[in-house]
């Protein structure tokens, strides 16, 4: 059989600044068969999302299709005219953007730009076309079908707003649709809603589509055939699951052990080391503080935890949780206002003006975009000399070997030293974060999302340097984030955030199994796996109450609205106390307890 | 695809770009050079009566005519660039040092301090500029210093807006956040953190600010309240020439060409070197 798409030889060049010419995309070929899904997957600058585009005859700015061709059914896109490639865009092609939230008009509602295509291409009347809607709706199980075109934008959630940016691309029933990350930018729990409502509209509509992801788990349930690309260069294709098994080219095979992130070792036992930082009965937030010491808006309420000596303790929420937010206050930039941390025994002032110039040695932050950690008009090796010239006074010829042994410390070549951030690549910035954190010799290092903008072969590598970095110097790190399989590569303990409480603390060890919080089992649940199946086999989607509000309630538990297990009366009345189980769990949950 | 037209297109349009983007700074610095060296380059004392009629045309002996006295334009305009760009210079730097300084303790410390300032600057933004100019040198008199500080204390509301702005959306990066949580001083995070990574839209704003400055000075000087005689700068020799208007004289337009001159140079030198500049920022 013909194949839908056929990219034969696709080159790409892009303008540079210094006015010359670059390929970024070097003789790519591939083709897809109709009904079936292509994944595209490789790390930034692979030329993966300047590919599919490209498929709807889109260079963006700076770029342009140098040669090459690409064929979707009968019509060649590389011929086409402007003319030609309206008719081609949005009718033949549909494309579905990474954020939904920027590619929504927050202006107009809805429905008018679900189906705005369809009205434009005249495919339909008006009235026709909100019924189309509706179904597509319907199908991708999105909740109030029927009333949710009516409203705009900012008022539904991100997840939703993702699938009804999937409705409004195959509103014209598209012969190919696009998928640009299309999950990336959501929390795990939410991506597997998501990715089921994609799975089910590709079946059901028989839609021939390109995928493009970097994250080879989610590629996994939906591509009948992946293209692994690393710097515009296709490394192999293959069938989804003969890539997953038998990776042929070497590249693949990095990518697939970068997806499940091996344990490091860890330098401590299982016993319980003197604690360095206690934090307890920590509230935190926005806003005038009441008596109480609530502030109005509160993002942290009554933390309580503790990170033993040389201990790694994993803290782990979806976005919003108040995570973040949790590093902050610890490091003093946001005031607790309620409650105390506590380090080595010291009661430390809630902001950094009360703390001594010491105290803020011992804490170091170490952010999650290098790009904005790193002030971009300041050399790196001032970047790491300053914090040695303030807390211990270190001038020239010390102060330079200082920063050379820390570069070296960080796996950097010393001629980073003399050169801009920008000048670095992200993996190189991320190392120059953790230098100059180092080179305050901090006891305690707070790691937010260190790894979450890097891609997998790059972050693989950054948590291989913190591992070392653990086990030569005996650091105690709090490590904040998103993704479970890099917590559990890496930490000693979990900690597990809802709505900005502590839901669930548990040893690493225990993750698998014992039981957990109905959230905690969520979030488990939620982690694609790297295996074809894993959508259809997980439980995780039967979890949560599906389009459950996410409204708050003010006294009871704060998963109360998605909760499976809840009981009206109880659960959304008082707020559970963590409670110890089996395998040293300690969950707050009051229907763990009553099973 | 496009490829092989775009070039050839833009072609023309770049060689009036690359023309522009060597006299624009050649003009600026004539100015400022006659600025500083105007009354020695002049060809004839500026306040000397010349052996000429009034309002004279443009001859070979008198480049650009004679004015009302029958004095040499030429010498009369190279000796006001002196006033003119020099107190539209001092008022300048004035307004956006003040500005960038105000910004960015604004932005480092923020709270209340913010506040403050910001409400009180606002609330001068919100007298006319030439009222507000005209008041402040009826009441104090039009002396130089007087005109400097006026001119610096109007523009150095809108000056402190901008770069507020700027400092404010660059204080909210992370960096500025590690400076924090190691305890560096307020000054320091304004002035090693924050200051160098707003350097293009400063200047971007300096020029801007200094041509406002040029304009309301030439006002101010039309209507009489600027530099006094026997001084001159290009808007009072505009104001003493308007009786040659009927004449057609030379004498009218030729200050008025000198502002726009310089306004409009200062205005596309910024703009290619800032464009320049954000170019190289983002490779």
């Amino acid at each position: 059989m013909e194949p839908l798409i056929d990219i034969r030889d696709l080159r790409i060049r892009a303008h540079t600044a210094e006015g010359g010419d670059i390929e970024i995309v070097k003789g790519v070929s591939f083709s897809v068969r109709r009904g079936e899904v292509m994944g595209l997957i490789g790390e930034s600058g692979s030329g993966k999302t300047t590919i599919a585009l490209a498929t709807m005859g889109y260079a963006r700015y700076g770029c342009r299709i140098a040669g090459g061709t690409i064929r979707i059914g009968e019509t060649m896109v590389t011929g086409l005219d402007e003319k030609g490639l309206q008719r081609l865009r949005g009718r033949k092609v549909a494309y579905i953007a990474q954020s939904a939230a920027a590619s929504f008009n927050p202006s107009r509602p809805i429905m008018a730009q679900v189906i705005e295509s369809a009205l434009i291409h005249g495919l339909m009347d008006e009235a026709e076309a909100c019924e189309k809607a509706v179904g597509l709706f319907r199908a991708m199980a999105i909740p109030h079908p029927e009333t949710i075109g009516n409203r705009y934008p900012h008022q539904v959630s991100g997840g939703q707003l993702q699938r009804l940016m999937a409705a409004m691309a195959l509103i014209t029933d598209p012969d190919v649709v696009i998928f640009d990350e299309p999950t990336t930018a959501l929390d795990v729990t939410t991506q597997i809603e998501v990715l089921k409502a994609f799975k089910e509209a590709i079946r059901d509509r028989n839609t021939t589509g390109i995928y493009v992801t970097h994250d080879l788990a989610v590629i996994a349930q939906i591509a009948d055939s992946i293209t692994v690309l690393r710097h515009g260069e296709v490394q192999e294709i293959a069938a989804t699951p003969d890539l997953l098994a038998r990776p042929a080219h070497e590249y693949s095979r990095k990518l697939l052990a970068a997806a499940e992130p091996a344990l490091r070792a860890s330098p401590v036992t299982g016993e319980a080391s003197a604690p360095l930082l206690r934090v307890s009965g920590m509230s935190a937030g926005y806003g005038l503080v009441d008596r109480d010491g609530m502030p109005a808006v509160p993002v942290l309420r009554d933390i309580e935890l503790t990170i033993g000596k040389g201990r790694a303790l994993g803290v782990i929420g979806e976005s919003g949780c108040g995570k973040s937010t949790l590093a902050r206050v610890i490091a003093g930039l946001t005031p607790a206002s309620r409650g105390t941390v506590t380090l080595d025994g010291v009661d430390l002032a809630p902001g950094i003006a009360g703390r001594s110039r010491e105290q803020l040695r011992e804490i170091q932050l170490v952010f999650q975009m290098a790009d904005t950690a790193l002030n971009p008009k300041v050399p790196i090796d001032e970047i790491i000399g300053r914090p040695l010239t303030f807390f211990f006074g270190m001038k020239g010829a010390e102060r330079e070997r200082r920063v050379r042994e820390l570069l070296d410390l960080t796996h950097l070549p010393a001629s980073v030293g003399d050169r801009l951030p920008g000048d670095l690549s992200g993996g190189q910035k991320q190392r120059v974060n953790f230098a100059r954190a180092l080179a305050a010799q901090p006891k305690l290092l707070l790691c937010d999302e260190v790894t979450s903008a890097l891609d997998t072969v790059v972050a693989a590598a950054i948590l291989d340097l913190m591992a070392e970095l653990r086990r030569e110097l005996g650091l105690t790190t709090m490590f904040i984030s998103h993704d479970l399989k890099t917590i559990r590569a890496i930490c000693d303990d979990i900690m597990v955030l809802y709505s900005g409480r502590v839901v669930e603390t548990m040893p690493a060890a225990a993750l698998e199994s014992g039981r957990h919080h109905p959230y905690a089992t969520l979030l488990l649940g939620s982690v694609p796996a790297l295996r074809t199946d894993w959508l259809e086999t997980t439980p995780a989607a039967s979890l949560q109450v599906q389009g459950g509000p996410p409204a708050l309630t003010s006294g009871g538990c704060a998963f109360f609205p998605r909760c499976l297990l809840a009981e009206p009366g109880l659960c959304d009345t008082s707020v559970p106390p963590l409670r110890a189980y089996p395998g040293g769990i300690e969950a707050a949950c009051f229907r763990l307890a009553a099973e | 695809m496009s490829s092989t037209t775009l070039p050839v297109a833009r072609r023309p349009l770049a060689l009036l770009f690359s023309i522009g983007r060597l006299v624009m700074p050649a003009i600026v610095l004539f100015w400022l050079a006659m600025a500083f060296f105007g009354h020695w380059v002049a060809p004839y004392d500026p306040a000397g009566i010349q052996d000429a009629d009034l309002f004279e045309g443009i001859s070979r002996k008198f480049w650009l005519g004679t004015d009302y006295f029958g004095r040499d334009m030429l010498s009369r305009i190279l000796a006001g660039a002196r006033y003119t760009v020099g107190i539209s210079l001092m008022a300048t730097s004035l307004a956006v040092t003040a500005g960038v300084l105000l910004g960015l303790a604004a932005s480092a410390i923020g709270g209340f301090f913010d506040t403050a300032v910001s409400r009180f600057l606002d609330a001068l933004i919100s007298i006319p500029s030439k009222m507000f100019g005209l008041v402040l040198v009826a009441a104090f008199g039009a002396s130089i210093p007087v005109l400097v500080l006026t001119l610096a204390v109007i523009y150095l509301p809108g000056c402190y807006r901008i770069n507020r702005s700027v400092a404010v959306n660059v204080a909210a990066l992370d960096f500025v956040a590690v400076a924090r949580a190691r305890g560096e001083s307020t000054f320091y995070i304004m002035i090693r953190e924050i200051l160098p990574n707003m350097v293009g839209p400063v200047l971007a704003d300096f020029g801007l600010r200094f041509i406002y400055v040029v304009l309301l000075l030439s006002s101010l000087s039309f209507l009489g309240l600027g530099v006094q005689p026997p001084e001159a700068d290009w808007g009072s020799l505009v104001r003493e020439n308007m009786p040659g208007l009927p004449y057609g004289a030379p004498a009218v337009i030729m200050p008025a060409i000198a502002i726009a001159s310089l306004t409009i140079a200062v205005n596309l030198t910024i703009d290619s070197a800032f464009g320049r500049h954000a170019r190289e920022g983002v490779r």
